[in-house]
């Protein structure tokens, strides 16, 4: 029999990699077996050969279909199964990309399924979070195939420098009682969220869209920083749903994250918990966010923000 | 065409859980419990398509032992017209209630299954899309929006890029994200007519399907906290203290 391998489901955007699949390539090095990365789209033959180029691939098996230009979740599993009997190992780094499909997979597979694992054990023994981050869990798995997502964050970005094989293969035939119509990605000159060296969350404080904008922006634009918000912020309407950073949203790990007005919720400090430094702009001294902050200030924000953009300049 | 909603109950919200002091588990003993934020807005959403006349009844499905009652009757008063138990002493994972509301579904066939997009107990977020892998449904996760025209469900869906629209010929599955919708308050001569209402109970076992997990929990513990740090008096010296990070080369 040949030795298994393990397979990562790669997210592009049909122009780019996802840089969460680097992370997901150095996690998948755990098992010391040949990885290989599974590219699946439309026209996508520059970002199987990008993968091949990353330190660690020993195959990328390529999947290029009409069809498969705005993946489903039904299409991706199906091509998914068609190569599965070749893995002992499936994993992609925790995204709504992979969330969306790798529990498809487990459960066609029929074995249990490992969501955001943040530490990967021998023994096939998963550590990851459970209740908002609140507690952590030790998990052991005895399913044949292990399929999984991992925290990107807590894994090393893979260097380049690979040459991997390319497999093209045939992608079964369309999925028909799922159609996507179309979709509305949010524009943005700010870098993205889960890539920011720096991120600056605002909180309900803020008090409305403009000031949110208006407060916020100037600075991240001087620190080239990814604009985050929590939920409460996000509920009241002040900033969009992408950029939630919590339990329910995003999670981030910048080196430097700036929550402004932000109360702390456990359901929001799941989400940034990783970050290397924390800075937190609070008016009220008891806001739990404190306590996860390197550096707390306690301050109005309308005018320490734009005091501290102003220092900057 | 009739809706199932999968009802979860979960620790509160609100409630930070303690680990237990033999690391074997969390402590629930006592704590409040209520229904999965999530999959109040799945039953939220199912109640308002049967009010736009897009569907003749919602069935509330829960699955744990006589406790989960109260999730029940909670989707009961909220306008549920029935409420199922499957009643299980073991706790289980989402393939096993993927697996069991399979069974729920060949049962009572409805056009539409609708989950909420994660527990915030255990945050695997997977027995929606286990459950459409099993019954080779259409899915569509994170649900924000929904509309039903003859038997295509249009769905908008959370992305981390934004939103992506699908349509799904039912039956289907869907999950719900919170933006989908605002729960309605349960009134209090609602709860008192719910308490009435009769939940069909069914054992687990008698639905001949296997739950049993390949997954099993070794301990809990308490995550690292991050070490304490310090309060700053003002910008400056905030920046002061930023700016002795050499690698953020402020």
């Amino acid at each position: 029999m040949n030795q298994l391998k393990t397979l990562i489901l790669a997210e592009h955007d049909g122009k780019e990699l996802s840089a969460s699949v680097y992370h997901a390539i150095t996690a998948a090095q755990f098992w010391n077996v040949p990885v290989d990365v599974l590219i699946a789209g439309s026209s996508t033959n520059d970002i199987a050969q990008r993968a091949a180029t990353i330190s660690g691939v020993a195959r990328v098996i390529h999947a290029d279909a009409a069809h498969l230009v705005h993946p489903i979740a039904e299409d991706i599993t199906n091509l998914i199964l068609t190569i599965s009997s070749e893995y002992q190992v499936i994993l992609a780094a925790h995204s709504s990309f992979s969330k969306n499909i790798l529990p498809r997979v487990a459960a066609k597979l029929d074995v249990a399924m490992i969501s955001d694992a943040l530490e990967i054990q021998e023994n096939q023994t998963y550590v990851r979070s459970i209740y908002a981050g609140n507690v952590l869990s030790t998990v052991q798995s005895t399913d044949a195939i292990q399929v999984l997502t991992v925290h990107g964050s807590n894994f090393a970005t893979a260097a380049m420098g690979g040459s991997a094989e390319i497999i093209n293969i045939k992608a079964p035939e369309a999925f028909t009682k799922t159609r996507w119509i179309s979709e509305s990605i949010i524009k943005s000159d700010r870098p993205a969220l889960t890539s920011a060296k720096v991120v600056i969350s605002g909180g309900r404080s803020l008090g409305s869209s403009e000031k949110f904008e208006q407060v916020l922006s100037p600075l991240a634009l001087r620190l080239e920083a990814a604009l985050g918000a929590t939920r409460a912020a996000v509920d009241a309407g002040y900033a969009p749903n992408e950029i939630q950073v919590g339990q329910t949203g995003i999670s981030v790990a910048p080196e430097l994250y700036i929550a402004v007005g932000v109360s702390g919720a456990i359901q929001h400090t799941y989400g940034m918990k990783d970050s290397k430094i924390v800075v937190a702009i609070n008016q009220d001294p008891d806001a739990p966010i404190f306590q996860v902050a390197d550096y707390g200030l306690v301050a109005d924000l309308f005018e320490a923000i734009p005091e501290l953009t102003a220092a900057l300049n | 065409m009739k809706i199932l909603v999968a009802v979860k109950r979960v620790v509160d919200y609100n409630i930070k859980v303690r680990v237990k002091a033999d690391g074997s588990d969390v402590d629930i003993d006592g704590i409040k419990m209520s229904v999965n934020p999530f999959d109040e807005n799945a039953i939220e959403e199912a109640l308002r398509l049967k009010e736009q006349g897009k569907a003749t009844e919602v069935i509330a499905v829960s699955i744990g032992t006589a406790a989960n009652q109260d999730v029940l009757r909670h989707a009961l008063a909220m306008g549920a017209d029935k409420a199922i138990l499957v009643e299980s002493a073991t706790s289980i994972q989402p393939l096993g209630v993927a697996k069991i509301l399979k069974a729920i579904v060949l049962r009572k066939q409805p056009g539409l299954i609708l989950l909420g997009k994660q527990a915030i107990d255990d945050d695997a977020g997977q027995a929606g899309q286990m459950l459409a892998a099993l019954l080779d449904y259409p899915q569509a996760t994170y649900a924000s929006n929904i509309t039903l025209e003859n038997d295509t469900l249009h769905v908008t869906r959370e992305t981390e890029s934004g939103t992506e629209v699908v349509a799904l010929t039912l039956p289907a599955v869907v999950t719900a994200d919170l933006r989908l919708n605002d729960p309605r308050f349960v009134k209090l001569p609602n709860l008192m007519m719910a308490r009435k209402k009769v939940i069909e109970t069914i054992n687990v076992a008698d639905l001949s399907t296997d739950t049993d997990s390949k997954l099993k929990q070794l301990k809990v513990s308490e995550p690292p906290t991050r070490k304490p740090g310090i309060k700053v008096n003002s910008v400056t010296e905030l920046l002061s203290k930023l700016r002795a990070h050499d690698n953020l080369k402020l």
